[in-house]
């Protein structure tokens, strides 16, 4: 087999294109069960306090209501009564244990499910259900908890820690220099809000088996979380995710609403389901926390960064310890010589956050990219040719050298798409018509992180191959590159390949999150295929001996047979290899190298943006955006360069119009729907022009991938902001630049 | 439950439910003729089971050419009605208020958020989902474009995207593709496919196929 890529860099049609546009593929919500019932959440109305009594008399007398549970009736749940939520949390405390005590830690937090035989009859009887409460006072304001924030647990626990405090050179060396500037960012909590709302059917298949279609990023980590939460063996506990409208991160975290399905679906021996309402999208499946930033930075005349502080609080709730690497640009993006991040966290009132697209990084990046550009200016120097002056040759953070990095290519070529060179340097100078015009940039990295994965390839009859794997899709299309890698792997057309994901009891793979799935388990689909390669060359060679002794190279997997490239007379049929149905199935494990540890591994992008702004109404345009990447191999351009145009309209979201505000009097959100919470939509999505270095990388993985979901969002917000400032003048240092801000 | 075609339709279990009512209290049956009393008999706890029964309607619709008969709650969306009841689960809930556009059907030919509309309110009516849109095992040319264009990511927002993106063509509003974002703002696509959508959009307008 020669190793040449007929499909790997083709902009291939998605494999679950026509499922997607039929309406046929199938969501979690979607799967029809015999006697299927269907279970409403009740949450809390206040933020803080107990609950006393709940009047459920009228709920469970309600036309069709099967059952209500509070923390008065819930069964018991095995896991919880080990004392630990089995749902690990992200760094420290300890996830909510759903109906298991009075205490109301935020508003809106399930008191109740109510279960009925049909979803109005469920939703009506939850409307009956009535709870009195002692009430304590809450917190949800973040400029009080930014004043009485504290530094995770595990920084203080382990100095190494990715959050612990981190220093080269001297600590906030800026203060003492003559050109120095300080300033503070903030990012307005943001919500995921994927369009598919969260949703999961549970069903108990046996008193000691459940099954759970769920909308998650990860099967395996659903699969365990609730595993340990019922005391089961893992076997027992499937999870079915093959279909994900979108996540965006709120996946990566097993939620009350899960449990609560579960315990639902146990109380009435019947299959349930759950569907979140979009007002419960803001309050039970995590966000973007609120973050309040600092940046410190001073410089030469001639545009040399000496120092650079970056300094920023998180939300989180009082009951778990989120934390997200906000602050980790700073330490590796900009070759300066002294170096210091300081990240704490604010615990209010509220439930706690989870990674959103890009996480911690494109909040951080928001900051660090602003106050570069902020610094730019004071110099009067191009903000580009400032960022050239401090390119980072090799890992500042820690000497090391850098996997690949193409990031001055990326410069290059999108400065150059944009049109840069129209920029002027003096804001506030350049119109068209009414309105003014402005040129404005930002750079993202994100970690090209690979982990262990698993995936099973199995010859059919018919000869095609079948790969299975627990990973999932949220959207990137990574069954249509899973296919494309097997199929130049086996020299195969993408026909005769079929990828089966989104099932927990598929080979083991880690959650879809990260930008790492190509990383890891197209390393895992690449080494299956060659294994099988190899097992089918063993078992021709039991019978053929011109199998026995030819290069691996040279054995070909035709269309169900075997055959040798210049010896047309060797041939082994599927009936001669496969004698027991498992000879042609191999399950391989791939892990990440011990090499890549002499190595950073990033991911770079840089985003242009050319914004429009009509001074009189503060109204702003993003006319144009252009995105670069420095993703290494790219293995779909057509569904590469959509997941790079999504993330850019998702960084448009951020800088221009998502906030999840809450009204501090009652500790509540304001913002319940899509029409006080704002997404871009058509009309605000501009032209993006997206460019890729498509270099690979040698070190991540033998495709030369390095990951770009994350990337794709990051920066752009700092970029849309700096360009609002080219056309303005006026800098905006927190979140969402809504017109208001601008006049 | 409630998927006879008209051609064939032996009672529903809720019609049965309420027949054997009918018959076993006449004094009930008085009282549906005062809605007053019933739902007073409700709020006091007397049998919001009794209330139930009577607050059934019945429906006829036609649903991708085939014609069903129901006997649905006034309360019950045309949205809940299609995925929950005939398992037509291509059209989608995202939002529940008529502010995505994922849930969007053609009723009578027109695109309508299936969230905001009882099912009640369409009595009669031609009802068009994603499942009806093809030929049968032939792709409608929007669908087609989509696949070619990378319209979605997710496809979770994507049947409503294409239904709103026919009506678009059929409504004369996609000549430019200004005038396609101002007329498909009413779908939202939060993995911010917009622009592969919009491209998809134009080739089935520019290819002057019938839509």
């Amino acid at each position: 087999m020669k190793a040449q890529n007929k499909q790997i860099g083709t902009p291939m049609n998605r494999v679950d294109g026509r499922l997607k546009v039929t309406g046929a593929a199938t969501y979690s919500a979607e799967y029809q069960l015999p006697g299927l019932a269907y279970a409403v959440l009740v949450g809390s109305t206040i933020a803080r306090g107990r609950v006393s009594s709940i009047d459920t008399r009228a709920a469970e007398r309600a036309p069709g209501a099967l059952a209500v549970i509070t923390h008065f009736n819930a069964p018991k749940v095995p896991g919880f009564a080990k004392g630990q939520n089995p749902s690990q949390p992200p760094t420290a405390g300890q996830p909510l244990q759903v109906f298991q005590d009075d205490k109301v830690r935020f508003n809106d937090q399930p008191i109740a499910v109510v279960v009925a035989d049909t979803y109005e009859r469920a939703r009506f009887a939850a409307g009956l259900v009535k709870a009195q409460y002692v009430q304590e006072k809450h917190q949800t304001d973040m400029t009080v908890g930014t004043r009485q924030a504290f530094q995770p647990t595990q920084a203080r626990k382990n100095p190494k820690s990715p959050v612990a405090d981190y220093q080269r050179g001297r600590a906030d060396a800026y203060q003492t220099a003559p050109i120095k500037l300080e300033a503070e960012y903030i990012i307005p909590t943001e919500v995921h809000h994927p369009i598919e709302l969260q949703a999961v059917t549970a069903h108990w298949e046996a008193p000691d088996r459940l099954t759970l279609y769920d909308k998650t990023q990860g099967t395996i980590r659903t699969r365990n979380d609730f595993a340990k939460e019922w005391n089961l063996p893992e076997a027992n506990v499937k999870v079915i995710a093959t279909f994900v409208g979108g996540a965006f991160g709120n996946g990566l975290h097993s939620w009350p609403h899960e449990s609560a399905a579960i315990m639902a679906a146990k109380q009435v021996n019947r299959p349930v389901k759950l569907v979140l309402s979009r007002e419960q999208m803001f309050t039970m499946v995590g966000y973007r926390p609120y973050t309040w930033q600092k940046i410190g930075m001073s410089a030469t005349p001639d545009g040399k960064i000496t120092a650079l502080t970056h300094e920023a609080t998180g939300q989180t709730s009082t009951y778990e310890e989120f934390t997200e690497s906000t602050v980790q640009q700073s330490r590796m993006m900009y070759a300066a010589p002294n170096v210091n991040t300081r990240y704490r966290l604010a615990a209010l009132d509220v439930s706690t956050p989870i990674w959103m697209r890009g996480p911690g990084e494109a909040t951080g990046a928001f900051a660090l990219e602003s106050a570069m550009d902020e610094m730019a200016h004071q110099l009067r120097l191009d903000p580009l040719e400032f960022r050239l002056r401090n390119y980072a040759d090799q890992d500042p953070e820690n000497g090391r050298p850098w996997s690949t990095k193409f990031l001055k290519e990326c410069y290059q070529m999108g400065a150059e798409r944009i049109g840069w060179s129209k920029r002027p340097l003096t804001p506030g100078t350049l119109r068209d018509g009414d309105w003014l015009v402005g040129y404005g940039m930002g750079v993202g990295t994100f970690g090209a992180h690979r982990s262990k994965a698993q995936t099973s390839a199995r010859l059919l009859p018919t000869g095609t191959v079948l790969l299975q794997c627990a990973t999932t899709d949220i959207g990137p299309g990574t069954g249509t590159a899973m296919t494309q890698i097997a199929a130049d792997t086996l020299g195969l057309p993408p026909e005769k390949i079929r990828f089966e994901l989104g099932n927990s009891q598929f080979p083991t793979a880690p959650t879809q999150g990260g930008s790492s799935t190509v990383n890891s388990v197209g390393a895992a689909v690449q080494e299956a295929c060659l294994a099988l390669r190899d097992k089918l060359r063993q078992l021709a060679a039991a019978s053929n001996s011109a199998f026995a002794v030819a290069q691996k190279e040279d054995v070909v997997l035709a269309d169900g047979y075997l055959a040798l490239t210049g010896n047309p007379a060797a041939r082994a049929n599927y009936a001669d290899l496969v004698r027991q149905p498992d000879d042609a199935l191999v399950t391989v494990e791939s892990k990440p190298s011990e090499e890549q540890k002499k190595y950073s591994m990033y991911s770079f992008s840089v985003h242009f943006a050319k914004v429009r702004v009509q001074p009189l109404t503060g109204e702003v345009r993003v006319s144009k955006l252009v995105s670069c990447a420095d993703a290494g191999t790219i293995v779909n351009l057509k569904t590469a360069a959509n997941q790079m145009k999504g993330g850019a309209v998702g960084g448009i979201g951020m800088a221009l119009m998502e906030a999840a505000t809450i009204d501090n009097r009652f500790g509540r959100y304001i913002t319940k729907d899509l029409a006080d919470y704002h997404v871009p939509v058509h009309a605000d999505a501009p032209a993006v022009e997206v460019l890729f270095v498509n270099q690979p990388d040698p070190h991540v993985n033998a495709l030369g991938t390095k990951g770009i979901g994350e990337i794709a969002i990051i920066g752009v917000a700092p970029a849309i902001a700096n360009a609002v400032f080219n056309a303005t003048g006026k800098r905006i240092r927190e979140l969402p630049i809504t017109p208001d801000k601008l006049i | 439950m409630a998927t006879n075609p008209e051609t064939d339709l032996p009672p529903t279990n809720h019609d049965e439910a309420r027949r054997s009512f009918l018959r076993q209290s006449s004094l009930l049956t008085a009282l549906a003729l005062v809605p007053g009393p019933v739902v007073h008999a409700a709020s006091a706890e007397l049998d919001e089971t009794v209330a139930a029964a009577f607050e059934k309607m019945p429906l006829k619709l036609e649903i991708n050419g085939k014609k069903y008969k129901f006997s649905v709650e006034p309360r019950t969306t045309l949205l809940d009605l299609l995925r929950e009841q005939l398992h037509l689960t291509g059209t989608k809930k995202g939002c529940d208020y008529g502010q995505c556009g994922a849930c969007t059907v053609h009723v009578d030919g027109q695109r309508v958020n299936s969230c905001l509309s009882f099912a009640v309110m369409h009595e009669g009516k031609k009802i068009t989902t994603i499942e009806g849109l093809a030929d049968g095992d032939k792709l409608h040319p929007m669908q087609e474009a989509f696949v070619k264009h990378d319209g979605f990511q997710c496809g979770y927002c994507t049947p409503g995207q294409i239904m709103s993106a026919v009506a678009c063509v059929r409504e004369g509003h996609a000549d430019s593709e200004a005038e396609i974002r101002e007329y498909m703002s009413g779908n939202i696509c939060r993995c911010g496919a917009y622009a592969n959508i919009v491209a998809a959009i134009q080739e089935v307008k520019q290819g002057g196929q019938k839509v």
